[in-house]
């Protein structure tokens, strides 16, 4: 066991996809001799070359774009993306090409591309250095979307994604960067949990909290303070967001009876939404309340200053928990 | 020509004129920049790119009445640019992959497409027609423009791996104008990528005259990106091999992408759907097919005491066959199952669509004939409901 930060981790991933297969290309703004403007891939190129870590001209869609010619061509690109605010440019190629080919192709043409993005706020950026466009992606059908937390499960996941022969969407919780944890470098991925499948983090029997990438440290610190409290929450990170693994969201709820979903993008059409229409259909006889959503406004991301009053917080999150509970909240008395 | 509209390596350099080996009368014009680039290119060889033309075009007529006749839901006509496409399809070698838009049918069966691949995507049966791996050449693209960027990155990677393949990018005028195919040439200048950008210019992106995406002769806009833009006849079959051919090579010799301006014409509409006489005159029409791609090399040819009448015959026989080809490869096209709507959307087994296949089998289940369930079913009044009466909820 190793203890790195999630960036070093994401670093140590990309280096061991970079040398167990030489058909993996690393592309980006920023991301060779400099190593990304979060360092990511700090290194790689002077170790692997500039064939293999390739600093790109600034276009998201010429990135995304060429990274489908490679794909067609039997490379599996690893695009970054530098930041959340900047996918936009290349939307289409993502939701028209990279998500529709293998279906267009009738599966002849594969499309193993992964798309790295940094994503989230709680750094004090600029404007749209801190946006949470997972839903956009999650809703796109041919796509899976995927949330690292920490930096074990960074590495993993990082090459588990690299070797999916399906494009993923890599969300980052940039936030998270320089947070240390274990990491084994030495594990195997035949060993690895799935990128697919959902993690719970802490067993509790009072109410289900679910959420991912930047926001899971949040809710493991909501459940140590809500145990103070005498409430016991399971905590679930979600990892994939498409598909999502409802299983044990599905066993957690059927035990808790209620439902409390947190990220940090808005609230309408958010994965949020998805999740709590889910399991209301999956389990509505086994839940004691109305699942809770705690998110972000539905806003654009406000200036720095103002970030603290849009992003979902432990005591935000502790509100979201007492609502699901009854107990007394910042709406009591009101409809929701 | 003057030399002062060509630079020291004989590209022209000036923005109107264009490259023609053969007018439309059907005389050679001398060219010693290009010329070198068709000397292989004897009056065997001219017959055969004619009676390719005939075929495509024929295969143009055939579809376009196969969706008169409710067969095909749409189709969108190549008529007018035969030389275009069977001239640069001619100077490609088999391990060159093609991307093109939705218009490219010639290079589909230049490629040895089959009719029942080419036809299924405009009949609705199948996403799309072909393995690309099969022919070389990808899938059509609708998306105006995106394929330049696919060119692109495969052509990255052919010379990242040391090949000597290109790869090549069918768009037409109305492509010039997107993001897309901008940063496509800023991308293949910037990494020496081996593709040919082939704009065809048919005048119009559906009632769009192409005075709206470029107030110049697109080809001068390749300077700006860093490479050689190329204006050649695009209806004249020798001058679109010739330059072709001309792209191909530097590509291959790791010099980079090239781009090239075919001027040709649209002369059927858009598409099936379209109707070009709410944005253009019959005049122009005409004075387009003054200008056409196949009478003239059967003037060249007849000019140069081939037997004429002979290759005309052999060309119609062909294309006779390949359109009767392309009839009955209708009849193989039946609808697809109902639950294949799900294949394919991942490559690795994905819970979510299984668990939707699922419900959706069941769903069918309740009717006895599955096809006669849904929207015509429900349209039709509850009376025309497939439903079994067990199925009833």
């Amino acid at each position: 066991m190793t203890q790195l930060t999630l960036a070093k981790a994401l670093n140590a991933g990309l280096r061991r996809a970079l040398a167990d297969d030489d058909k993996v290309v690393l592309m980006g703004e920023d991301i060779g001799t400099l190593g990304g403007v979060f360092r990511v891939t700090d290194g790689l190129k002077a170790e692997f070359g500039g064939h293999r870590v390739v600093d790109s001209p600034l276009s998201e869609a010429g990135l995304i774009g060429t990274a489908v010619g490679l794909a067609y061509r039997g490379f599996r690109p690893v695009v970054e993306i530098q930041f959340d605010g900047f996918i936009y440019p290349g939307f289409d190629q993502i939701v028209a090409q990279v998500a529709k080919l293998h279906y267009r192709s009738r599966g002849t043409v594969k499309m193993p591309i992964t798309i790295r993005v940094p994503f989230g706020g709680g750094i004090g950026a600029a404007e749209h250095h801190s946006e949470s466009p997972e839903a956009y992606f999650a809703h796109t059908a041919g796509l899976r979307v995927v949330a690292c937390s920490n930096p074990a499960d960074a590495y993993l996941m990082v090459r588990q994604a690299i070797a999916s022969d399906d494009p993923v969407l890599f969300f980052e919780p940039k936030r998270r960067y320089h947070v240390k944890g274990e990491v084994d470098e030495t594990a195997s991925l035949a060993d690895a949990p799935p990128m697919g499948v959902a993690a719970t983090l802490a067993r509790g029997s009072d109410v289900t909290l679910v959420t991912y990438g930047a926001l899971v440290q949040t809710a493991r610190d909501a459940a140590t303070a809500a145990a103070e409290e005498g409430i016991s929450l399971e905590v679930i990170d979600l990892r994939s967001l498409a598909p999502i693994d409802y299983a044990p969201i599905e066993a957690s709820v059927r035990r808790t009876g209620r439902l409390v979903i947190a990220h940090e993008a808005g609230q309408q059409g958010g994965m949020g939404a998805e999740i709590a229409a889910s399991i209301t259909e999956r389990c509505f006889e086994f839940l004691e309340a109305a699942p809770v959503r705690v998110t972000g406004h539905d806003i654009p991301y406000p200036p720095a200053k103002l970030e603290r009053h849009h992003l979902p917080d432990l005591d935000r999150i502790l509100d979201g928990v007492d609502r699901a509970l009854g107990r007394p909240n910042s709406l009591s008395g009101v409809e929701a | 020509m003057t030399p002062s509209d060509r630079d020291a390596t004989g590209l022209l350099t000036r923005p109107d004129p264009f490259v023609q080996l053969i007018t439309p009368a059907g005389d050679r014009v001398r060219d010693a920049v290009y010329d070198p680039w068709v000397a292989d290119v004897d009056l065997e060889v001219l017959g055969r790119l004619y009676r390719d033309m005939v075929v495509v075009r024929r295969i143009d007529t055939e579809a376009t009445a196969l969706q008169r006749q409710g067969e095909l839901g749409l189709w969108p006509p190549l008529a007018g640019q035969e030389a275009a496409q069977i001239g640069s399809a001619h100077a490609l070698r088999d391990d060159d992959f093609v991307f093109s838009s939705y218009r490219e049918h010639a290079l589909a069966w230049h490629r040895k497409v089959a009719p029942a691949e080419l036809l299924s995507v405009w009949r609705g049966t199948a996403a799309s027609g072909w393995n690309p791996y099969e022919h070389n050449m990808a899938v059509p693209q609708i998306i105006i423009g995106a394929q330049a960027l696919h060119a692109t990155g495969y052509a990255m990677g052919l010379r990242w791996e040391g090949s000597d393949a290109a790869a090549i990018a069918y768009f037409g005028d109305g492509a010039t104008s997107e993001g897309d195919v901008n940063e496509a040439l800023v991308f293949a200048s910037s990494f020496d990528a081996p593709v040919v950008f082939f704009c065809q210019n048919n005048q119009w992106a559906i009632s769009e005259p192409v005075g709206l995406q470029s107030k110049q002769a697109i080809a001068r806009r390749a300077d700006g990106f860093g490479m050689p833009g190329l204006r050649v006849d695009g209806n004249d079959v020798l001058a679109v091999l010739a330059a072709t051919r001309f792209a191909l090579d530097r590509a291959r010799r790791g010099e980079g992408p090239s781009f090239i301006e075919a001027v040709t014409y649209r002369m059927g509409p858009h598409t099936t759907a379209d109707d070009p006489k709410r944005y253009r005159g019959d005049a122009e029409l005409a004075e387009w097919r003054e200008r056409d791609p196949i009478s003239r090399v059967l003037a060249y040819l007849d000019g140069s005491g081939v037997d004429v009448a002979g290759l005309e015959r052999e060309a119609t026989a062909e294309a006779d066959r390949v359109a009767a080809e392309l009839r009955a490869a209708i009849t193989t096209l039946a609808d697809p199952e109902p639950l294949s709507v799900f294949d394919h959307v991942y490559a690795e087994p994905n819970s979510h669509v299984e668990r939707q296949r699922t419900n959706y089998a069941r769903y069918l289940a309740l009717f006895d004939e599955p096809e006669e369930r849904g929207g015509a079913a429900a349209a039709a009044g509850p009376e025309a409901s497939g439903r079994t009466e067990g199925g009833a909820r």
